[in-house]
């Protein structure tokens, strides 16, 4: 465990990339291979399922050195990590013992999985013994491990770049052999990064291909006719695989969502064996009229992945279709290596051939001029998209976030003036700051509240932010701060949809901060009418 | 009528006519320590420690200054004045005032590790504690100075080994002076910036056994600080000035490093918990020694340390002052 902590450590402290890099291949170097597996496992999104659930964390940790709750909550929010206030409150063994010290990565997390389904006490029992054992920064590690979210600057790109390196193998062909359903608990290290193993694995996605935000200059881009528009539609992207005459249906986050969507389930016998198509996994009102789409608001699709059952209220009130941008399997074969043209070809055949109402292709769409295509994007809020994707039509499929062949063109946000009303602190490198805020509309002579934002500010607009709320604040205990409303912010947002859980009746997507409106005042603020009128204007209508 | 109030312009004794450590000029100010958010500009005289009077005087200028020696008594208008030890910087002094047999005690900052150039804290008996609360949270527990000081050395010597020059982040009055003597110890040239480098002489000057240092200059080789030890304020980090130390490393040494956010908020590649404030245990285990029937909490976290206080049978309250500013509140000078 130490090997492991030294590791997190430097992970979470360095500032620079090639550090950390070093820090995760040394690692790969030195480590053993049942410890290594599982920390591709960790950096990849496959953690072991939670022991016990924080609130039960909390508690022993506060039954232990006996303080109170309040107390134990000023220093969660001050910290901003669980994990990391638990190891700052607990004492410190004088002599860390020994013998634990000496308990590998691999002893923990399958304790964990062994006692997954014991009683509390035996879980209890483990934790707080292990609590005893360890010094401050290996108890940091170690409850990081029981809440999971390591993040710690770490993304699954560096931590495959650092294997490439030690093992010598390009990481593109890394991230498609890690990629998929595996268990890390009964995977030898040799097999997983071994070609014969993960063939056999035909339930893996590619690794998608993801596009930067265009600059500025269009021109740069040279050619029109080189590049082929499409609308970006705001859903889930996600893999569609047929092999092996079964299907799967993956998320861009590595999920598998198969049983989430039965709407695919005709799919498994519609579409060709050996068939793996990217897309956009889309909440649809009905009916369908080939290349116009109606899509519900982003919140309708939510309600489907949270739940572990599905009822028929929410198949009716969020059906769900599936747009399909692009094909990188056919008959088997890999065909990522051939041009977007080709690939584009043989999808239309696909989607001709299968002719399911739900399954639909991205349509194209025609410009001449870039100038063109600049005016036709001022109207992606009327189709419901969010702007334009534009792809080069001789390039390939790419692995992960490149620059050259594929660029999003987003339509400006939409925004409205609001006054802070509420601030709560932040979490990671923002701990005891003031980040978090709540913003609020005039209605009449009250304010409503109607959105939160945590970005868009810099660091040190942050910390001016900061000042003031600690300064000007109303209501002093528990987390949220109840400020004086003096501070105006241009908050900026995607989209707008009715909403019966909040206040104001509407709920954004992603909300920030655009601007520090220092030259307003808060009775130059927006009004709860202003947001009804955009409400109307451009929600999507269902 | 309190024997020590909090008025707009600091806390102020009616009685004695005096303000402590007050944030707008007035007639009579008795000063805790040197700290720019305890010592301001513009009052008529100043009564300190004889450690803090040169310090003052470089910090702001002529004045009418007067100082006194620990537990010397000093008599304002009936009421008893005398600064004892806060073991938070050189000179630093709680203010215990008296009258008509009710005390109260101004802590100013403290700490109550004995660090060997502070002083050592000395718990004063009275009626009523004002006292700091930076640290005020169970969270904040402090490693022994000789722990920490082993960490920046280890970290120093691996910076030296991987051929960087490694840049300290200390204020120029206190923790720069408190790293020093340890920091000698590993035999490698000292280097400091301007700012340190003024308290550095002035307190050299007033008879202080301080180790050598040389001051950063522009025509400095910089051949002469590869691998080398560089120590800076605050204010110079991530100014033009870091730029002749390249390649460097760059610690931090302050209480706020406890937490990891904190570090990585500054972008700052080593950070060192060593603080001037006490820690939780220790704001505790001071407020008993005192005593006190009533304790106002200040500066920091005030409303859950009193809180706490209450909890625990000590009537506790909180005071809204100026100190501890912006630069203060997760700054360095923690």
């Amino acid at each position: 465990m130490k090997q492991f902590a030294t590791l997190v450590n430097i992970l979470a402290t360095s500032t620079k990339t090639t550090d950390k890099l070093q820090a995760l291949q040394h690692y790969f170097a030195v480590a053993a291979d049942k410890d290594k597996v599982w920390v591709i496992a960790i950096f990849s999104g496959r953690r072991p399922k939670r022991i016990i659930n924080s609130t039960i964390l909390q508690k022993w940790c506060i039954e232990t050195i006996g303080i109170t709750q309040w107390l134990f909550d000023e220093c969660y929010h001050t910290v901003g990590d669980l994990a990391e206030t638990i190891s700052l409150l607990l004492p410190e063994p004088e002599i860390p013992n020994k013998d634990t010290s000496e308990h590998s990565l691999s002893y923990y997390l399958e304790t964990f999985i062994r006692i997954e389904k014991e009683a509390e006490s035996v879980k209890k029992q483990f934790i707080t013994d292990t609590w005893q054992q360890m010094d401050r920064r290996e108890i940091f590690v170690f409850n990081k491990l029981i809440t999971g979210g390591f993040r710690i600057g770490v993304s699954q790109k560096m931590m495959v770049n650092a294997l490439a390196k030690t093992v010598s193998i390009s990481p593109s062909i890394i991230a498609h052999r890690i990629s998929g359903h595996w268990d890390a608990a009964t995977t030898l290290f040799d097999n997983l990064l071994s070609e014969n193993v993960a063939a056999a694995d035909f339930s893996k996605p590619y690794p998608f291909y993801l596009s930067y935000a265009v600059e500025e200059d269009l021109k740069s881009l040279a050619e029109e006719n080189q590049w082929q528009a499409e609308w970006k539609w705001d859903g889930i992207r996600g893999q569609l695989i047929k092999r092996n005459n079964d299907f799967f249906v993956w998320s861009r986050g590595e999920e598998l969502l198969t049983e989430k969507f039965p709407e695919y389930n005709d799919f498994k016998n519609l579409l060709p064996e050996g068939t793996v198509i990217d897309g956009e996994i889309i909440s649809l009102a009905a009916p369908v009229e080939e290349g116009v789409f109606k899509p519900l608001p982003f919140a309708a699709l939510q309600t489907r992945i949270g739940r572990k059952h599905l009822t028929k209220k929410q198949l009716t009130e969020a059906p769900v279709g599936f747009i399909a941008y692009d094909l990188l399997e056919y008959m088997g074969e890999d065909i990522r290596y051939k041009s977007m043209t080709e690939r584009r070809n043989l999808l239309e055949q696909i989607i001709a051939q299968t002719n399911h109402p739900v399954l639909h292709i991205s349509p194209v769409i025609q410009f001449e001029s870039w100038e063109k295509l600049r005016n036709i994007r001022t109207t992606s809020r009327d189709t419901g998209s969010e702007g334009i994707m534009l792809k080069r039509k001789n390039s390939p499929y790419q692995v992960g976030r490149k620059r050259g062949d594929w660029w999003k063109w987003k339509i400006d946000p939409l925004t409205i003036d609001a006054v802070m009303i509420y601030a709560q602190k932040g979490h990671g490198r923002r701990s005891n700051l003031y980040t978090d805020y709540t913003f609020a509309v005039k209605d009449g002579d009250k304010l409503v509240s109607f959105t939160k934002a945590y970005s868009g500010l810099t660091d040190k607009e942050f910390a001016q932010v900061d000042a003031f709320v600690k300064r000007n604040s109303i209501e002093k205990f528990g987390p949220v701060r109840t400020v004086k409303p003096e501070l105006v912010f241009e908050i900026a947002f995607e989209g707008i949809a009715a909403s019966k859980r909040h206040k104001s009746g509407v709920a954004l997507r992603f909300p920030r901060m655009n601007r520090w409106r220092q030259d307003k005042k808060p009775t130059d603020i927006n009004t709860l009418d202003d947001l009804k009128e955009m409400l109307k204007n451009y929600a999507p209508t269902p | 009528m309190p024997l020590i109030e909090f008025s707009d312009k600091g806390l102020y004794c009616r009685k004695g006519n005096f303000y402590i450590d007050p944030w707008m000029p007035v007639d009579k100010a008795i000063i805790t320590h040197a700290h720019s958010d305890h010592a301001r500009r513009g009052s008529k005289y100043y009564l300190c420690h004889h450690f803090t009077k040169p310090l003052l005087q470089l910090r702001l200028g002529d004045n009418v200054y007067e100082s006194v020696d620990w537990n010397e008594p000093v008599f304002m208008n009936g009421v008893i004045v005398s600064l004892h030890p806060a073991g938070h910087i050189i000179g630093s002094a709680q203010i215990r005032v008296e009258y008509k047999g009710e005390v109260w005690v101004a802590s100013g900052d403290y700490k109550t590790e004995n660090d060997g150039i502070s002083g050592a804290f000395e718990p004063v008996s009275c009626n009523t504690f004002i006292t700091e609360s930076t640290f005020g949270l169970p969270i904040y527990k402090w490693k022994k100075q000789a722990a920490i000081f082993e960490d920046i050395k280890n970290w120093v010597a691996q910076n030296k080994e991987n051929k960087k020059t490694s840049v300290l982040v200390a204020y120029s009055l206190g923790k720069a002076q408190r790293v020093l003597q340890p920091l000698s110890e590993m035999g490698l040239p000292l280097f400091v910036h301007g700012a340190v480098w003024n308290v550095h002489q002035t307190l050299i000057n007033s008879g202080w056994q301080l180790p050598g240092v040389q001051r950063v200059l522009p025509d400095t080789p910089k051949n002469d600080l590869v691998g080398n030890i560089v120590i800076a304020p605050p204010s110079a980090e991530g100014t033009p000035w870091m730029k002749k130390f390249y390649p460097y490393s760059i610690g931090v040494c302050s209480g706020w490093m406890q937490v990891r956010g904190n570090a990585r908020r500054r972008n700052t590649d080593a950070g060192f918990a060593l603080s001037d404030h006490a820690d939780w245990e220790g704001l505790l285990q001071a407020v008993k020694a005192t005593a006190a029937q009533k304790v106002l909490a200040t500066h920091g976290f005030q409303a859950a340390f009193s809180r706490y206080l209450n909890e625990q049978g000590i009537e506790a309250g909180e005071l809204k002052t100026a100190y501890g500013g912006e630069e203060e509140i997760n700054g360095v000078d923690g």
